[in-house]
């Protein structure tokens, strides 16, 4: 949907063709290895685009990295070490799902403070609530009141 | 002439506005019954100058009018009809125009169906609906005027985008908008509560409708922008995470909370505060998202910097609408009185449960979609936050939320039981037992943990919302008739968050299944080869050159057959579009309920004898879009509830009075 809202709402006159990413020749013959590559292209950001994963792009680029990505599993590397690879080159810029350090700390821990804020202001919400509950809202009826709910009450049998 | 007719018109709308929103203001403070009734015939007024200029832009793209210069860089004279009327709302000045038309027809709408709101509400309702009227009329004759000339005028025009030669842009756009711009009504119905210092039950029953009908037709417009990617960008991807769809998706789920939280407003006179609350912020987010879009600060945050006139506009609009109606939120609220109270385990319990995990959601994902731009705005650095990033940080608030929601109508209002609610669900937790252990079976090994924890969840909001209603009607308790008889007379709303909350269990088993099942096949492929994907054969036959009218394509024609048997004939297209230069493809889809089976036709191999060929099988993933569907139609029955109607409470008391032994509706 992306590059069509895109398209559609931004406007945009240079679009390149669909996202036909993954050539032919860049399937590994091990479908082990290559369902590897695959998910580690999706973590991966295709430098030159917008907010696409080198697995979605067609960009020259991402494809450069996908067959890097690809020589490294062939080299033998742990899926971790496919990645340090590719960050120590490229730079934590590449990664889809940024690390935790100091400048993502409230992109890591917002959405839980939020939670964690939300969950203490709905208890003391309820909390306040049950302390009106218990205080003027079941005062005792007047005697006036009573007679009027007495009233009431005969009224409807 | 009919260019500047148009122009006219809507400069001739922002004064009407303008009238729309003094005098009724200054009428309702003063309780000046003629100053507050100019509001209905400007509002009617305001609605029919806008269509009168978003028909002269129509005009100008349909004749092909290339003196225009909206028409000259959006449209060609050999651009089919279909797409010279849907592109008038496929460009920047175009879409903001569609924008203003859903906003007046709303006004307008109030204006002719309000009679019964109380006199001083409604002037103030469409005067707060006449300014942001105001606003935004300013935006499009200030900064994306479409009625701009050109001298000389050129022969002909630069095309739509062909990626948006699309029928899904005939659907698209106009839900989506109608969604973004309904919730204004929620917006506005907001401040004019503040500003009257009143909201009770009555005014949630007001403000309900409206919110649904917005909630309905922004879920459809994801739904079907996200159907329109799937098919239209050649692999099968139908929700990628992008600002774009963020945008859409933030007004989403709020508007979602807010509907659930204005049902505790009518029904127990608790919420008032968060309700108003969450109104302003669903709006916010929804001209937030026009900023992100429309100001351009997302293709890169430096193309913003040189050219920021529209960015700022909006963002000023912004900060005035969500800082002044946060500023009389902030006076007023806390003269609103807290009202019914209840226990934590109570049906009023379950819908701040709902509040707090869909707020939790909306700021994960605002959080997630403008943190990037923040840092590059702040120069502190760049930072990549894609799909990876929301799926570790949305599912764990989302997958709670679909346990939840299941649990929550079994709860009685004020005070329940929720050990009594859960052993009503024990079908449900069959049905999930049976799915994961059959899932596991069938998929010995394939696919990761979470995609056992997506079935779960399917079954369990699917089948938990049925035995919801069928506990209800008392299916299998009392005779069947009787059971009949109840499902007939339960309130429509009843019906549409069965309808809602089951097709929601649905989505979620489309996007469970696709995610975690696909199977592909990326292969260089010369007619007479085939290719064998998921117990299906492909054959490829053939491609032959098509001419289309402003397009040439490269048409293959595959044949599947399974064990044999021919399944289906399929024939993507690769299209050439002379004049923008862009080829886009046209998968070809055979759907069974069950799965898609999707080609794609990419380009020619380097000596052009083969073609690179995208075969995939996605399994379930109609099932998302059945779901949305299902979705939207689950809130247009809960609006047909007679409750909204015009009238309806009062006819019922007056029958609740007369009769005093009718038949008893059953509880809602």
């Amino acid at each position: 949907m992306k590059r069509i809202l895109l398209a559609a709402l931004l406007a945009l006159s240079a679009l390149s063709s669909p996202a036909l990413a993954v050539q032919p020749d860049e399937v590994l013959p091990d479908p082990a290895l290559e369902t590897r590559a695959r998910a580690i292209s999706q973590e991966l950001r295709c430098l030159v685009c917008q907010n696409q994963s080198i697995d979605d792009s067609n960009a020259p680029l991402a494809r450069d990295l996908r067959l890097l990505v690809r020589d490294r599993l062939k080299a033998g590397d742990s899926d971790t070490k496919v990645m340090e690879y590719v960050t120590d080159r490229y730079g934590d810029y590449v990664l889809l799902r940024p690390p935790f350090k100091a400048t993502t700390l409230v992109l890591w821990i917002g959405p839980f403070a939020v939670l964690l804020l939300g969950a203490v202001g709905t208890f003391l919400f309820l909390r306040g609530r049950r302390g009106v509950a218990a205080g003027a809202d079941t005062a005792p009826l007047s005697a006036d009141e009573r007679r009027r709910l007495d009233a009431l009450l005969r009224k409807d049998d | 002439m009919i260019p500047e007719l148009g122009h006219y018109a809507l400069v001739l709308a922002l004064f009407v506005a303008l009238v729309q929103s003094v005098p009724p203001l200054v009428g309702a403070a003063t309780r000046n019954g003629a100053w507050m009734n100019v509001a209905v015939p400007a509002a009617i007024a305001q609605m029919l100058l806008v269509l009168i200029a978003y028909a002269a832009l129509t005009w100008a793209h349909v004749v092909s009018d290339f003196s225009v210069l909206n028409v000259v860089q959006n449209s060609h004279s050999a651009k089919p009809m279909l797409y010279k009327v849907s592109g008038v709302w496929g460009n920047h000045e175009g879409s903001m125009m569609l924008w203003i038309v859903m906003l007046t027809i709303f006004g307008a709408a109030v204006a002719a169906f309000g009679r019964n709101l109380p006199p001083t509400l409604k002037a103030r309702v469409l005067a707060v609906q006449g300014l942001i009227g105001v606003g935004f009329l300013l935006f499009i004759l200030i900064t994306s005027n479409p009625f701009i000339r050109v001298v000389p005028a050129p022969i002909d025009g630069n095309d739509l985008n062909p990626l948006l030669q699309d029928p899904g842009l005939a659907f698209h756009p106009p839900f989506l908008y109608a969604g973004y711009v309904g919730f204004s009504m929620a917006f506005s119905f907001a401040v004019a509560a503040l500003i009257e210092g009143r909201v009770d039950p009555a005014w949630a029953r007001w403000v309900r409708p409206w919110t649904l009908a917005a909630w309905s037709t922004l879920t459809m417009g994801i739904a079907m922008g996200s159907w329109w990617a799937y098919y239209e960008l050649g692999w099968g991807g139908w929700w990628y995470w992008d600002p774009v769809e963020n945008a859409s998706f933030m007004p989403w789920l709020a508007g979602t909370a807010l509907l659930h939280s204005a049902i505790v407003v009518e029904k127990r006179d608790a919420l008032k505060s968060w309700t108003i609350l969450l109104a302003i912020v669903t709006f916010s987010l929804s001209l937030m998202g026009t900023f992100l879009v429309r100001s351009g600060i997302l293709t890169s945050v430096h193309a913003f910097a040189v050219d920021p006139k529209r960015g700022i506009f909006i963002l000023v609009l912004l900060a005035v609408a969500t800082g002044g109606s946060l500023l009389l939120y902030s006076l007023r609220a806390p003269t609103l009185k807290a009202g019914g109270l209840f226990a934590p385990i109570s049906r009023e319990g379950a819908l701040v449960l709902n509040n707090l995990l869909l707020s939790t959601a909306t700021a994960t994902v605002f959080i997630g979609t403008l943190y990037p731009l923040f840092l590059d705005i702040m120069k502190l650095g760049k930072v990549s936050v894609g799909a990876p990033f929301f799926n570790a940080t949305f599912l764990p608030v989302a997958i709670p939320m679909v346990v939840a929601m299941v649990v929550g109508p079994f709860l009685s209002w004020k005070r329940a039981d929720l050990g009594a609610a859960l052993s009503r669900l024990w079908v449900a937790g069959v049905a999930v037992v049976i799915a994961v252990a059959v899932t596991a079976y069938v998929k010995a090994g394939g696919g990761p943990l979470l995609a056992l924890v997506g079935i779960g969840l399917a079954a369990w909001a699917f089948v938990g919302s049925l035995v919801e209603f069928a506990d209800r009607i008392a299916l299998f308790r009392t005779p069947f008739r009787n059971s009949w008889n109840r499902a007939v007379h339960l309130p429509r709303s009843a019906w549409g968050m069965t309808i809602a909350h089951a097709c929601l269990g649905l989505s979620i088993l489309g996007m469970t299944g696709t995610s975690a099942w696909q199977t592909e096949s990326i292969t260089a492929m010369k007619p007479g080869d085939r290719a064998s994907v998921a117990g299906y054969e492909f054959r490829f036959d053939s491609v032959g050159l098509v001419d289309g009218p402003n397009f040439k394509a490269e048409r293959g024609v595959f044949t599947v057959t399974r064990d044999g048997q021919r399944v289906a004939t399929l024939e993507p297209e690769r299209r050439s579009y002379s004049t923008t230069r862009m080829t886009t493809t046209e998968s070809a889809i055979h759907t069974t309920v069950f799965s898609d089976l999707y080609v794609a036709l990419g380009d020619p191999t380097q000596n052009g004898t083969a073609w690179i060929v995208r075969i995939y099988h996605h399994p379930l993933v109609p099932w998302i879009w059945i779901g949305g569907v299902g979705m939207m139609l689950g809130g247009l029955v809960s609006l047909t509830d007679r409750r909204f109607r015009i009238g309806a409470p009062e006819r019922r008391r007056a029958a609740g009075k007369t009769g005093g032994k009718s038949a008893p509706l059953p509880a809602e």
